[in-house]
Order: structure tokens, then C-alpha cells, then sequence
């Protein structure tokens, strides 16, 4: 893989430049994040109290903000809301996951109830 | 799931290592799967039930940078420079809606904010490495790496940390490639209808419902949940990173209450 800036397109990629522009800005900035506080404990020591405190909380919050927008999305009416093939299949997978802490139960589980509602019932 | 204890107590094994692919090291307790050494196969192994949440999610990639307009050798570039899921769907869509770079770039970089937190997180579990080491660690960070490797590294304090995470990482990585030159390949050969990319948000929930194992984590994740809901509409995708910093700051003051 060749790295391209933004500054040196070649005749391979000028199709599509922007692409490349953005594709390596999006992954120098990541990298960086990546490894900020991985580079920065090398150095200094421990994690200050008011940063590892937070952390705890990242996971949950994180991950739930990545879900629950997957899974609802807010209708014109409470009815219009829930009856959502997504949200039903969701919450069938989120118990599976409750009960079994399977990765691949909640997958599987999860598809084929969406598949079932989209289908079968809501065909 | 909290990095709380410091990567310089005990195991003194692993404290000089440098990466290097010749180095046997010490083996744990698992027998090695394909001759590889035990902390690394134990970190395969216990990444490989996620992949059928990966696979989709990396075809999903690969046909939606075909979608946008890239060819094979975009869609494997961005998989291998940016290397996250999330943020990579976000940047294909916005890219094949001929939105602005700046916008473009900024929901990636604003979807991935989050890693900021993983790499605190794990960050003292990798202290001790060299730089080069924590270098190339850093570049395999994920979601599924991180959290699979903070909750052993919690619970097994034998184990040699970049040898699992390497392990678990690394991976991904190569699924992570390898389904997005098949998505490409592939292409729109699977219909739409079928729903693939709703394996993505089962994924992130097989993860977030262990990780919301009490009163203030559970608080943490249901205010992030519904926040994220109700904001989705923000541009930037600010919507997550709201959700995200409310459920947080409901974490914590769930814990001060109950203290």
C-alpha cells in the first residue's frame, strides 16, 4: 500500500483524490488517538484519579450511544416508534446476551428474528 | 473493565520485550493453537466468537466503499490506514454524498474520539513496553481488542499483555482485510433486503451488555443509549459523542449517590 498524500497524487489514484485525501487524514488522526495515552504513560506516571474515575464509565456509555441509535429511531408516534423490526430483534438479542453472554448466540438470534419480522410478519 | 491496577506490579516477564517475532517467550497455560505461543493463541481464541459480528461488518465495508464509488484499492486502503468500522461507514456515506472533506473527516475523527478513552484505559497495562512496541500495539487498538483485553488483563495477571492483545488485535486486522477485499469482490451480490449491517449494533451489544454489570455502569450505558436516540439527528455525528459523555457523567454521579 502505497501512502499517499494529499499533495501527491499519482495518475493510479486521481480518479479519485478526495478519497485518498480523506482516507489518510482520517487515519493520521486516528492513529493519533490511537496512541496518545499509550505514547504519554510511557512517560508520566499512573493515571490521575480524575481521569481513571470516568473511564469506567466508557465502555457502557460508548457502546450503548453506538447500539441504541441502530436499533430506534424516534417516530412520529410512541406506536410508530416501537413497532420497529430493528428495536424488536434488538431487544430479543439484548436478552440473549443477558442470558448467555454469547457472542455468537446474540448474532445469530438477533438475524433471524429480523429476518422472521421482515420476511415472514411484516412482509 | 476499569484500568485501575498498574502495569508495574508483578510480571516481570514480559517487562523487556520488544516485539520481536523470533522471541518464544514464556508460554502460559493454554497449549498453542497452530504452533503459535499460548498467551498469543489464548488471545486468538477468545477473539474468534466476535468474528461472525466482524466478517458481515467488514464485507458490509468493502460494498459500501463499492457503493461510494471506490475501487479495490481505496476500499483496502482505508481499511488498512484508518482500520475502524464505524467511522469508515460514516466517511463512505458522507464521501458518496459528495459531502465536504472537512465534514467527511470530522464525523470520522469525532466517531473515533472514543479510542481516546480506550487508549487511557489500556494504557497502563502497556507501560512498561518500549516505544516501538506501544507504537505498533496502539495502531491495532479497537473496540473488540480493547475490551477483551482490559477484562483478561483485570482477571489474569499471568498473562503476557501484548502477546494476548497482539493475539486478539492482530486478528482482527487480518479479518478485518480480508472481509473487505471480499465485500469489494462480492460486491452488491448480497441484496440489501437481507439487513447485513444489522450485525454491527449486535456486536456492539454483546459487549455492552456484560459491560453494564452494576448500578452506576448500567446508569452509564441507558442515559449514553438514550441521549445517542435523541440526538441523532446532530450533524457530525455529535449525537455519539453526546451520548457518550452524558452516560458517563450519569456513571459518575450514579457513584457518588450510592457511595
Amino acid at each position: 500500500m502505497t501512502t499517499t498524500t494529499g499533495t501527491e497524487v499519482t495518475d493510479a489514484i486521481v480518479a479519485s483524490p478526495r478519497a485518498w485525501v480523506a482516507i489518510v487524514a482520517i487515519g493520521a488522526i486516528t492513529y493519533g488517538i490511537r496512541l496518545s495515552f499509550i505514547h504519554l504513560f510511557g512517560r508520566i506516571d499512573g493515571v490521575p484519579d480524575g481521569v481513571r474515575r470516568p473511564l469506567r464509565y466508557v465502555p457502557p456509555a460508548v457502546l450503548a450511544a453506538l447500539v441504541l441509535p441502530d436499533l430506534v429511531t424516534l417516530g412520529p408516534s410512541v406506536a410508530a416508534t416501537l413497532v420497529d423490526e430493528r428495536l424488536i430483534a434488538g431487544l430479543v438479542a439484548g436478552a440473549v446476551a443477558w442470558r448467555t453472554e454469547n457472542v455468537f448466540a446474540t448474532i445469530a438470534v438477533g438475524m433471524i428474528v429480523l429476518w422472521l419480522l421482515r420476511f415472514v410478519a411484516f412482509a | 473493565m476499569d484500568g485501575t491496577s498498574a502495569a508495574s506490579d508483578g510480571d516481570t516477564t514480559d517487562t523487556v520485550d520488544r516485539g520481536d517475532a523470533a522471541d518464544t517467550g514464556p508460554a502460559g497455560a493454554d497449549d498453542g493453537l497452530l504452533g503459535l505461543d499460548g498467551d498469543i493463541a489464548a488471545g486468538v481464541r477468545d477473539v474468534s466468537p466476535l468474528m461472525l459480528g466482524i466478517v458481515p461488518f467488514a464485507l458490509v465495508a468493502g460494498i459500501a466503499a463499492v457503493d461510494a464509488g471506490l475501487g479495490l484499492a481505496e476500499a483496502v486502503g482505508m481499511s488498512v490506514i484508518v482500520f475502524a468500522g464505524a467511522s469508515q461507514l460514516a466517511a463512505l456515506d458522507l464521501l458518496g454524498a459528495d459531502a465536504p472533506l472537512a465534514v467527511v473527516v470530522g464525523t470520522a475523527a469525532v466517531i473515533n474520539l472514543r479510542m481516546l478513552m480506550y487508549s487511557a484505559s489500556i494504557a497502563p497495562y502497556f507501560a512498561d513496553y518500549g516505544r516501538r512496541l506501544r507504537a505498533g500495539l496502539a495502531y491495532l487498538l479497537t473496540d473488540q481488542a480493547y475490551a477483551l483485553s482490559v477484562a483478561e488483563f483485570g482477571t489474569n495477571s499471568d498473562r503476557s499483555r501484548w502477546r494476548y492483545y497482539l493475539g486478539a488485535a492482530a486478528s482482527l486486522w487480518i479479518v478485518w482485510q480480508v472481509g473487505t477485499v471480499a465485500g469489494v469482490v462480492v460486491g452488491t451480490g448480497v441484496p440489501d433486503s437481507w439487513g447485513l449491517t444489522f450485525a454491527v449494533p449486535l456486536v456492539f451489544l454483546a459487549l455492552l451488555v456484560p459491560a453494564m454489570k452494576d448500578r452506576p455502569t448500567t446508569a452509564a450505558g441507558v442515559v449514553g443509549g438514550a441521549v445517542a436516540v435523541v440526538a441523532a439527528g446532530l450533524p457530525l455525528n455529535l449525537g455519539l459523542l453526546a451520548g457518550a459523555l452524558c452516560g458517563i457523567a450519569a456513571g459518575l454521579a450514579t457513584e457518588v449517590t450510592t457511595a
